[in-house]
């Protein structure tokens, strides 16, 4: 991701796009927790972190650590930075369609080949 | 007028916040667009940057609600595993939805969709609120930062709407019941 310090705009996107950024990371580690949760047992167990709620409470607790620890470090480094918007959006965009259809039943059965 | 305490937290759960946050949509995405959109008739005043502010925190506080209080509230009396022998599964929505081939997809579709597919609602929703907090109206200095926060409001709005959706028939074919009776008012019935 190309960075440069200075930028015509008023305030640098820097920040912005640390956020549109990390809820793409955010949305596609709900969808990969949720295939791997639902794809083997072993992952299932480990995502169950309040038994009454099953695993989807750790897929969530995890996908929400993830998006929350990439908005920390991704704001650090570009704060006050002006950042290549295209491609934060195309990855957070990719991201956020990984998310949708991993989040998706019948995509989840194809991948497992069900 | 009676009702189940867990009717009653389903009611919260869907009604309470989801259907809230569904409905505030509209006015966020309409007013996001009019305020961020190119050449927009005028400058938003401060007063009206607060009120949008402060509409789209309450949509995040009602998102966040409405995930947790359905993970954590309702879900685990919705997947709760009948004792053995149990013949009356009223009480078990899950066991009793998957107890036909003609009900099993509201849950093997339905519900494995919703429970998931919804927490992409509030993290797009908590973002979306940050930038525009961060931003307001000099987000049209940027615009593909407007494109994203307005695509990630759409698909939070989609997410809401296939749970909402898929909650609501589950709410029909298999509904979350039981706890103590709680009672609303006391009507007496007259005839004629």
């Amino acid at each position: 991701m190309s960075i440069s310090q200075t930028s015509g705009d008023a305030i640098p996107n820097g920040s912005g796009a640390a956020a549109i950024l990390a809820a793409g990371i955010g949305s596609g580690a709900l969808g990969v927790f949720a295939l791997t949760n639902d794809a083997f047992p072993a992952m299932n167990h480990f995502f169950t972190f309040y038994t009454p709620t099953g695993g989807l409470s750790g897929v969530t607790t995890c996908a929400i650590i993830v998006w929350l620890v990439a908005w920390f470090i991704l704001a650090r480094r570009w704060s006050g930075q002006t950042v290549a918007m295209a491609k934060v959006n195309l990855a957070a965009f990719v991201l956020l369609a990984v998310g949708m259809l991993l989040t998706f039943p019948p995509v989840m059965d194809l991948i497992q080949g069900r | 007028m009676e009702i189940s305490f867990r009717d009653l937290m389903t009611v919260l759960h869907g009604m309470g916040f989801g259907a809230l946050f569904m409905l505030a949509f509209s006015g966020a995405i309409a007013e996001l667009y009019r305020m961020s959109a190119p050449g927009a008739p005028g400058q938003a005043s401060a007063r009206e940057q607060s009120l949008l502010r402060l509409y789209l925190g309450a949509m995040v506080i009602l998102a966040w609600a409405a995930v947790i209080s359905g993970a954590y509230l309702v879900y685990p009396w919705y997947r709760a595993v009948p004792p053995a022998g149990t013949a009356d599964l009223a009480e078990f929505p899950k066991f009793l939805l998957t107890s036909s081939p003609h009900t099993s997809g509201w849950h093997s579709l339905g519900m494995e969709w919703k429970e998931h597919v919804a927490w992409l609602a509030p993290i797009a929703m908590t973002m979306v609120a940050y930038v525009f907090a961060k931003y307001g109206p000099a987000i049209t200095k940027h615009r593909q930062m407007r494109s994203a926060v307005l695509a990630f409001a759409v698909v939070a709005f989609v997410a809401t709407g296939v749970a909402g959706a898929f909650g609501a028939f589950l709410n029909k074919y298999a509904p979350v019941r039981g706890g103590p009776t709680i009672t609303i008012m006391n009507i007496s019935e007259h005839e004629g």
